[in-house]
């Protein structure tokens, strides 16, 4: 089904012409309106959003794309993926990168800090900034690295970074251990009003942990890791948060008890946000199953009741944004018994057609979940995408909510391979994607 | 099945009278259903019969002068172990020789796994050296299961990190079966370092398939979470967990895996821990005494109690090398030409 009837080669030839999507499902998910519509891109920035049945407003030179009742929502905003540059580029590049997020709706990407050399430096930021406007097809934005080399004991210097360009402050896959120097980068990061991010899993109590404690775990022979590990640290944060007054983002939580700690941090006002994995959501431990490698991610999968938590708190609001984790890992590094191999799934490519199985399994409305996945990391970032309205930039998608398909590892964009959901069914295909007024993104005729 | 079942008790009974078994052996076995041995997870009771069954003909026959048959005469059993073992790897060796297998023993200090070669190299390489059974022992858990995937011949689980050590249930199942008549009903407590002992996990699937009563004694620090669910009891107090008990199985406080503290010292251990003649006595007066071995005397088991009358310990090592010939044997009718 070719949507865009020229082909994605020709209509990169005009540029930016202006383009009419008519006959569209608009989910928008700044305001939850649901309906048709269309909408007319001008200059790479949404220039009309028409909702019901209203005639076409476009003039002469106008493209008309016929959507075909499809919905058509802001791009999708990931505030975590391991985009590879610079240092391991063996495991993804911006290039590879930024086509799984394009072919997954995604068109704007945080990438982890915790790169090799790390993000913690201006020049750092200024080389991923350059190298994504020449390789990238989708909007990357640097995080920075919390600690200079991601050694969890001096702070950057988040006042340059953020001139350069970094849109959040954090370590990576590591937790910031030391309680003092967190209480410092937040006192610190308060006067810039920086977005001070923790991975809440505190490092000694993970211990030798590979997977979550628990039965299963124990049947198999493999260390756990304890709730305790998350909850901890995420206590210690919104406590530190609470008496410094920062945005403090806990970047995944993955436990019940984690949620009824942010919803009370939120209910009291303190300035606390948390992100959950798409992992945390549509997957449990028992995946892990035969010792499977790409199962193993941080934190860990949990127990089925944990992870219906995860899916309840993000209905409710009390989880702010729903991220990919990206993290693509060398088969080397997977090909591995499971304690010794490496923590981390793809996720960006399959992020919305996995996230899609809470919709039709009733569990969340679409325009709520595209909500945290759009509107409000974008809002956590000051981005002005995230919602269909005027003025506002045109990083689109047209998506196909009930296409089903089967997850075929080989064929995902990305340089490496450890999707956990290869082979797995779902439903809802991404067929355009729009950044900037462009198509990066058409899906091939099957 | 009505018919190898007797079979099966009829060589255990000639066995105990000291009959020379041999010739039965030549009557059509059960199928052993399974290609590889990765754990007691995932076979039948009658599997396990099946195999303790053949186990005690080869109990017999090794028992004899002749000690040697063909079954396995033109095949290669390569013994992979990545980590040290020297009572599993000579038990496994004498099997394979007593079968009439060409035994072949890697150890990780002689191979290149210590030059970076990873697990599945290893594997491959190995796979193509064409061996038709090979026993391998890892310190991952899972990484048999691993290896298993990765070649084309029969596998055996020598006991993978902590998750599973399928021979030894077996062949402490043997003990107690040619020691008390039978499994089911009897109240078996496996006491100690459980959280990081393969050889419990693979005892406590056993055991509950064959209907025994399993407690497991230790300080919580020692037990993983969630065993409660394996179909077990669980006693932090050594004197009540024996009370009534019919086998008392000790395990190894694996000193070199203590990660962290997970008991202060091995004084107090023994204080609570230590089987001694006293917290023996709280057990059935013909309680038997068994541990997997090596032992550490004085932590975790006394040597009156060790050497004792009720001990098992020994014979714990001879009905080793009868269960492995037993499993090498049923794995063998599943390789080409077989």
């Amino acid at each position: 089904m070719a949507l865009v009837e020229p082909g994605m080669a020709e209509l990169q030839d005009i540029e930016l012409q202006d383009i009419e999507i008519v006959n569209a499902r608009l989910v928008d998910p700044a305001t939850g309106r649901d309906g048709r519509g269309s909408i007319l891109i001008r200059a790479g920035a949404i220039a009309d959003v028409n909702w019901g049945e209203a005639a076409p407003s476009g003039g002469e030179g106008v493209r008309r794309i016929d959507a075909r009742g499809l919905v058509l929502a802001p791009g999708l905003v990931d505030l975590r993926a391991f985009l590879g540059e610079p240092g391991a580029e063996f495991r993804e590049t911006l290039s590879t990168g930024s086509q799984a997020a394009a072919a997954g709706g995604v068109t704007t990407v945080v990438c982890r800090p915790d790169t090799d050399p790390p993000i913690d430096d201006p020049a750092i930021i200024d080389f991923i900034k350059r190298r994504a406007r020449d390789k990238a097809i989708v909007n990357v934005l640097p995080s920075a690295a919390l600690t200079k080399g991601l050694r969890g004991k001096e702070i950057t210097e988040f006042g340059l970074l953020l001139e350069a360009g970094a849109v959040a402050f954090g370590d990576g896959a590591r937790a910031l251990r030391n309680p003092q120097v967190m209480r410092r980068a937040m006192i610190y990061g308060r006067d810039f009003d920086a977005l001070i991010m923790n991975h809440v899993e505190d490092p000694d109590l993970r211990g030798s942990g590979v997977m979550n404690e628990g039965e299963f775990a124990s049947r198999r022979g493999l260390p756990g890791i304890p709730l305790e590990a998350e909850t901890i640290m995420l206590e210690r944060d919104i406590r530190l948060a609470r008496a410094t007054g920062v945005r403090y983002h806990a970047a995944m939580i993955s436990c019940a008890e984690s949620v009824e700690l942010v919803r009370r941090a939120k209910a009291e006002g303190v300035r606390v946000t948390c992100g959950v994995s798409i992992n945390n959501l549509t997957l449990n431990e028992n995946d892990v199953g035969d010792y499977r490698t790409f199962c193993k991610v941080s934190p860990p999968l949990r127990h089925e009741d944990e992870r219906l938590a995860m899916v309840a708190a993000l209905a409710e609001g009390v989880i702010d944004v729903v991220v990919s984790d990206h993290d693509p890992q060398d088969v080397e590094t997977k090909r591995q018994p499971f304690a010794e191999a490496a923590d981390g799934a793809l996720g960006i490519e399959t992020l919305l057609p996995a996230a899609l199985r809470m919709v039709q399994a009733g569990q969340i409305e679409l325009a709520p979940l595209l909500a945290a996945l759009s509107t409000r990391p974008a809002a956590l970032l000051g981005l002005a995408c995230g919602r269909l309205a005027t003025g506002a930039p045109a990083d689109l998608m047209l998506l196909d909510p009930d296409a089903p398909h089967v997850v075929d590892k080989r064929k995902l964009k990305s340089r490496a391979k450890n999707s956990p959901f290869d082979e797995a069914r779902l439903e809802g295909l991404v067929q355009v994607t729009f950044v900037g007024g462009r198509v990066v993104y058409e899906a091939q005729a099957s | 099945m009505a018919s190898s079942d007797k079979v099966g008790i009829a060589a255990c009974a000639a066995s105990r009278l000291g009959i020379n078994t041999h010739l039965q052996m030549t009557s059509p076995a059960p199928i052993y259903p399974h290609r590889h041995l990765l754990g007691i997870e995932g076979l039948s009771h009658l599997d396990i019969e099946a195999l303790l069954d053949r186990a005690d003909t080869y109990v017999a026959l090794s028992r004899q002068v002749e000690k040697k048959t063909a079954t396995l005469r033109g095949r290669t059993q390569i013994n992979l172990f990545f980590e040290p073992s020297t009572r599993t790897q000579a038990s496994f060796e004498l099997a394979g020789k007593r079968l009439g297998a060409d035994v072949m023993n890697m150890s990780v200090a002689s191979s290149s796994v210590k030059k970076g070669e990873t697990l599945i190299d290893t594997a491959a390489t190995l796979n193509a050296m064409r061996p038709d059974i090979l026993v391998v022992r890892h310190h991952a858990a899972g990484a048999v299961n691993l290896l298993a995937r990765k070649v084309d011949c029969s596998v055996v689980n020598a006991g993978d990190g902590a998750h599973e050590h399928p021979t030894q249930a077996l062949l402490d199942a043997l003990t107690i079966r040619r020691n008390k008549g039978r499994i089911a009903g009897l109240t078996v407590a496996i006491c100690g370092d459980i959280v990081h002992s393969r050889v419990a996990r693979s005892n406590i699937i056993l055991l509950n398939a064959l209907g025994a009563k399993v407690r497991l004694i230790a300080p919580s620090t020692l037990l993983p979470p969630g065993i409660e669910r394996m179909g077990v009891s669980i006693f932090t107090d050594m004197n009540k967990g024996l009370e009534g008990a019919d086998i008392v199985m000790m395990l190894r406080l694996q000193l070199e895996r203590m990660h962290g503290a997970f008991v202060p010292s091995s004084k107090e251990y023994f204080r609570y821990f230590g089987l001694d003649r006293d917290k023996l006595d709280r057990a059935q007066p013909d309680a038997l005494v068994m541990h997997p071995g090596p032992m550490n005397r004085g932590v975790e088991i006394s040597s009156e109690v060790a050497d004792g009358a009720q001990s098992l310990i020994r014979e714990q090592v001879e009905m080793g090398v009868a269960v492995r010939m037993a499993v090498l044997d049923a794995l063998a009718q599943h390789l080409p030409n077989g």
